[in-house]
């Protein structure tokens, strides 16, 4: 009862001064909205991030030569000539916990197809790559492992070299293509699969044996990486474990030497991924929490004008027998009520912002419900936090000193 | 505030009984309203004693002084004290909001009532800005009737009023008196204080006379006998 008449207090005074509580309210409203649409932002890149590298085979497990410093330079992976046939075949051979592994050497150069040509990539690899990229053939097939061993001129495209190279909409199956002036016979077809995170389009591919572009394209007998797929994502650490043992014997690497190569699997990549944009999210949070504490000084700045300029108020309130926690409770309430309207506001705007950013910018974002209450308590905090102070300052008074204030 | 201590009361002792018509007079600045500060319990002498009901009120908390002036004592301010940007109405009902165990109705009703006892029922819903200095004066009347106390403290309650419409007042007063409400009326008019069966006169901060009136006018036979005007 007591506490709806101060309820009914705060309101009233709050009416009078509309604009005033409009205006302090502003700072609340703009460090909640950013808060929200900065974790959104933050959270929703994470997400997507995770989703790809998900997406490009979860299981996935990589190894490459490692790039050692050799007196202060870094050497290219690729002109690594670690990896070879023999590490490929041992661990084809050693390990039960890889359910498919693809050798891998990548080349670049012009693809052409009568008088068309395009800039691409060619990977050389085995069958199993389909598999481990989780990557389908919607026309055609995939070449085979006998291909493979007879290292066919054979290739299967991906659409954004259809695309460039078959131009009038022929059907690309069966025709011939040319890369780096080496005639490849076009089988298959890849799946389109889009731009990845890193805005790397994975359609713009040439897949062919890798002993075809081994010895027609690239010329070498290394590998650059071999790709593979753990039997299962629980596996896939002891699969990496595994993996890098049996690379270890391969080399014939002492217990203490330094490993030549690098096993990495995807939830590494996942997680390393994750941890900057975890980082990037702590820095956005961060800088709009500034604004939210900013805000709350607003609010704290004003509640102590008020509650000067209300002093004679304040002092006939205590003379017609308001107790001190009266009057402590009724700035309290106000200073509480312009939080949290600015609060509810701010939410609103965030989640208006947020949809915004995803439908116009086309980013990515993910509202989690966790923003939204912190934001929240962080709000009805900061009200209680700074409106203390000039709220105790407030009930403290003497009627009669209060009463003769100017 | 000067370097020199003000002493605005010295020496100032007397006691009121329940159901008194205490009328306080004096020069200006001779003491009065910080007087009737301290009967309020809205201020505490710097040294000597003030008792309500034969307890001393410097044994009170801040709280308990809280309660007792809401309940207990209407006061009449000096400079009304209404709080600006707020109706008649709300004004009136203020005491009230503190007291919890009043609900929205009976509030209301009652500050209508109090409203129609000074003779405002028609300006409820007009904020001070738009009274004239009479009918603020009035609004703070019934804000001090509104709780119903046992003591009425009135500081120049008169002050901004003609003379009809001051009688008016006087004449609620001592029907209020006659209800044994202990009424301490400040003023500086000395027909005001013919109303009254007591009068105290301060000077400089004491006690100049405390005398008694053999001859109470009552107001409500004055205002019959007054010429009507138009
Ligand atoms: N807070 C204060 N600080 C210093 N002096 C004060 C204070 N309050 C009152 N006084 C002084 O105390 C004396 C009494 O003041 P008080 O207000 O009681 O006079 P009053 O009799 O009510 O006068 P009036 O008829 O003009 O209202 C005055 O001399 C005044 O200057
Ligand atoms: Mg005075």
């Amino acid at each position: 009862m007591r506490i709806l008449n101060l309820l009914k207090i705060a309101l009233k005074a709050i009416s009078l001064n509309k604009v005033r509580a409009l205006l302090t309210m502003l700072g609340v409203i703009i460090g909640v909205a950013s808060v929200i649409a900065m974790l959104a932002i933050g959270e929703g890149s994470k997400e997507s991030i995770r989703a790809q590298i998900s997406s490009m085979g979860s299981n996935m497990i990589t190894i490459r030569p490692y790039a050692e410093r050799q007196g202060g330079v870094r050497l290219n992976r690729n002109d690594m000539q670690s990896l070879t046939m023999d590490d490929f075949g041992q661990l084809e051979g050693k390990t039960s916990l890889l359910s498919y592994i693809s050798p891998q050497v990548n080349g670049s150069g012009q693809v052409i197809s009568g008088s068309e040509n395009w800039p691409s990539s060619i990977y050389g690899v085995d069958p199993d790559f389909l598999s481990i990229r989780v990557w389908e053939v919607t026309d055609g097939s995939m070449f085979t492992d006998a291909e493979v061993k007879a290292a066919s001129k054979v290739a299967v495209i991906g659409q954004t070299v259809v695309e460039n190279l078959f131009t009038n909409g022929e059907d690309p199956v069966g025709q011939m293509i040319r890369f780096n002036n080496i005639p490849f016979k076009v089988i298959g077809v890849l799946a389109e699969k889009g731009e990845n995170t890193f805005g790397q389009d994975q359609d713009d591919v040439v897949l062919a044996p890798y002993t075809t572009v081994q010895k027609r394209i690239l010329a070498i007998d290394y590998l650059h990486s071999i790709v593979a797929s753990a039997v299962s994502e629980e596996e896939a650490e002891a699969a990496v474990a595994n993996v890098t043992e049996i690379m270890r014997d391969a080399h014939q690497l002492s217990a203490n030497a330094t490993e030549d190569f690098e096993v990495r699997s995807m939830d590494e990549l996942i997680s390393t991924f994750s941890s900057t944009s975890d980082m990037m999210t702590i820095l956005l949070v961060a800088i709009a929490s500034i604004s939210l504490l900013i805000g709350g000084i607003g609010i704290m700045n004003i509640m102590y004008v008020s509650v000067k300029e209300r002093t004679r108020e304040i002092g006939l309130r205590l003379a017609i027998g308001a107790k001190g926690l009266d009057i402590l409770t009724q700035f309290l309430i106000e200073a509480i009520l312009i939080s949290i309207t600015g609060g509810i506001i701010g939410v609103i705007l965030g989640l208006s912002a947020t949809y915004v950013i995803e439908e116009i910018l086309r980013w990515p974002t993910s509202v989690t419900s966790y923003s939204i209450a912190i934001s929240f308590a962080v709000c009805a905090i900061t009200g209680i936090f700074f409106g203390w102070y000039p709220a105790r300052k407030a009930s403290a008074l003497d009627p009669i000193t209060a009463l003769r204030y100017e | 505030m000067g370097n020199e201590t003000v002493h605005a009361l010295k020496g100032v002792s007397f006691d009121i009984e329940e159901g008194e018509f205490v009328t306080i007079m004096g020069s200006s600045g001779s003491g009065k309203s910080t007087l009737l500060h301290i009967v309020g319990c809205l201020d505490q002498p710097t040294s000597g004693s003030y008792a309500i009901n034969g307890v001393a009120v410097s044994s009170f908390n801040k709280n308990e002084l809280a309660t007792i002036r809401n309940e207990k004592i209407g006061f009449i301010f000096q400079s009304y004290n209404l709080l600006p940007r707020t109706t008649a109405l709300e004004n009136v009902e203020l005491p009230l909001l503190y007291n919890s165990q009043v609900s929205t109705q009976e509030r209301k009703k009652r500050a209508l009532e109090a409203l129609e006892r000074v003779g405002l029922a028609d300006r409820i819903q007009h904020t001070p800005s738009e009274l004239s200095g009479g009918q603020q004066q009035r609004v703070a009347i019934a804000r001090s009737l509104v709780n119903d106390p046992v003591v009425i403290l009135a500081d120049e309650a008169t002050g901004n009023l003609d003379t009809r419409t001051s009688y008016e007042i006087m004449s609620l007063f001592q029907e209020l008196n006659a209800q044994r409400k202990t009424i301490v009326f400040v003023t500086h008019e000395p027909d005001i204080a013919g109303f009254s069966k007591r009068t105290i006169v301060l000077k400089d901060g004491k006690i100049l006379r405390d005398e008694n009136n053999n001859k109470v006018n009552q107001a409500a036979d004055m205002l019959l006998a007054m010429p009507v005007e138009d």
